[in-house]
């Protein structure tokens, strides 16, 4: 029953934290900053994983394929795993790990260091003003770090093909292009808003509510990314089932 | 003035505030006194509103605050300042924007009058010529006075301050009880200092309150502090022996 705790204390939080803020200004320049901070300070690990496992595909599925297989399958196949799973949840999961941590452990030392309860003392609502910022800014932002990854992820794996002689660029783009539906990427987009929404909310209630000093705010640093991870995983499950069915 | 009648909390089976009541006068410093443990940091927080009594009530000038909603006790909290054990200074923020951060979030102040307000708050507490620091560049006893310039900013009616002198030498402890004192009969604020520093007792205390085990089991002022008269009270003020040595002096 203990989850049902954490799910109801959870809600409540959100409840209060999409209360409207005390001030718009200081929340466009909150929202600005998490901007800057879970996306474009992202920019470089999801450019160098995307880049990596795109050649990778491609070299994969190159060798895998021969025979009657055609050529172009390995750039049908570079895109359809970048847009449909790679980009879309593997993304958010890496992001679980560098941005959600930062998220509970920046949240969780300020609950122990009483700045929380110093924002409350004030008047201000505290959750407002610490976790809408980051999950307004994860929702936006994440989807653009998701195409960014595609695009690059998509174009590595038709550079290493080209660069190996693994495949022509024109089979490669010939297999980007066939059946290629605009709904998977909506698909892959609207699983993506989902997993930013989990990403900062699920990491900002972990860190919002730590009791004790650094060695607890280093626990739930801990369980913010597990529980991140986990959720989006279910999710990605759920999600899956009831876009492509 | 603040009133506290018939506080009761509760952790599990653990009974921390049992029927607590106390006046807190406006335009004195009123110290809450106990040794560690005793309940005095959960009652101040009971008052605030930092944690739900299980029954009980707090009047701030009469309002009620426990019974009141969320949005009208925000309106009261905006009359609180509160000095916090370990400051609890935003550490993002330079010295000037700590002290600013409230006047921001709550008033319609321009830019321009709220760094003048901060400024006079800081140069209230000689740390002027800090503003520009950030609060892990200033000393413990610095962080303690930009802590108070942060809760008067917004000209508060009652002020809280938790344990405002641990961690300070005895020097600085007197010069941070001398501008709580100060403060306190400078704006008329009703202060509310929870401690359980001797010196500081009988520097800067108007009133005092003395809880044992979650009650308020004696209250009066200094002086009627060294004539004792309750057992646990005269445990806990006569626990050293320079006390005691000011005791057989009087």
């Amino acid at each position: 029953m203990r989850w049902m705790y954490h799910i109801g204390r959870y809600m409540r939080l959100l409840i209060r934290s999409f209360r409207k803020p005390e001030k718009l200004s200081v929340f466009k320049d909150l929202l600005l900053m998490e901007l800057e901070s879970i996306g474009l300070q992202s920019l470089g690990i999801v450019a160098l994983l995307s880049i990596f496992m795109g050649a990778v595909i491609c070299l994969q599925t190159a060798h895998q394929i021969g025979g009657w297989i055609p050529i172009y399958t390995i750039g049908f196949t570079v895109r359809q795993t970048m847009i449909l799973e790679f980009s879309p949840t593997l993304i958010p999961v890496i992001l679980a790990g560098k941005v959600g941590s930062n998220i509970a452990s920046q949240i969780g030392t300020m609950r122990v260091t009483e700045q929380i309860d110093a924002l409350d003392i004030m008047g201000v609502n505290s959750a407002g003003y610490l976790i809408l910022p980051k999950v307004v800014a994860g929702v936006f932002i994440v989807p653009f770090l998701v195409v960014f990854s595609m695009v690059l992820g998509v174009g590595a794996g038709a550079w290493i093909g080209v660069a190996t002689g693994l495949s022509p660029l024109a089979d490669f783009e010939y297999g980007m292009q066939v059946d290629f539906r605009v709904f998977d990427v909506v698909y892959a987009l609207t699983k993506t808003i989902v997993f930013g929404f989990i990403l900062t909310s699920v990491s900002a209630y972990h860190g919002y509510f730590v009791e004790g000093g650094a060695l607890e705010v280093g626990k739930s640093s801990t369980k913010a990314v597990v529980w991140s991870v986990v959720i989006i995983m279910v999710s990605n499950l759920v999600l899956t089932q009831m876009l492509l069915n | 003035m603040i009133e506290l009648h018939n506080l009761e909390k509760s952790f599990g089976d653990h009974h921390v505030l049992k029927d607590v009541s106390a006046n807190f006068e406006r335009g004195k410093v009123n110290f809450v006194i106990g040794r560690s443990g005793s309940g005095k940091s959960v009652m101040t927080k009971c008052t605030v509103g930092l944690i739900e009594p299980d029954s009980g009530f707090v009047l701030f000038d009469g309002r009620d605050f426990t019974s009141m909603s969320q949005k009208d006790r925000r309106g009261i909290r905006q009359e609180i300042g509160m000095l916090f054990q370990g400051s609890a200074l935003f550490d993002s923020m330079t010295v000037l924007k700590n002290v600013e951060f409230p006047l921001l979030m709550l008033s319609h102040m321009s830019e321009m009058e709220r760094r003048n307000r901060a400024m006079a708050c800081l140069e209230r507490v000689e740390l002027g010529d800090a503003s520009t620091r950030f609060p892990s560049e200033c000393s413990g006893g610095m962080q303690k006075r930009i802590g108070i310039a942060r809760a008067i900013a917004m000209n508060p009616k009652y002020l809280f301050c938790d344990e405002p002198n641990s961690g300070l030498d005895p020097q600085t402890a007197i010069v941070i009880d001398n501008l709580i004192s100060d403060i306190t009969s400078e704006y008329q604020i009703t202060t509310v200092v929870v401690s359980h520093d001797m010196n500081s007792v009988m520097e800067a205390s108007d009133t005092i309150h003395f809880v044992h085990q979650g009650s308020i089991c004696w209250h009066g002022n200094r002086e009627g502090l060294l004539d004792g008269g309750v057992r646990e009270l005269e445990d806990f003020v006569f626990a050293s022996d320079l006390m005691r040595k000011i005791r057989s002096t009087i």
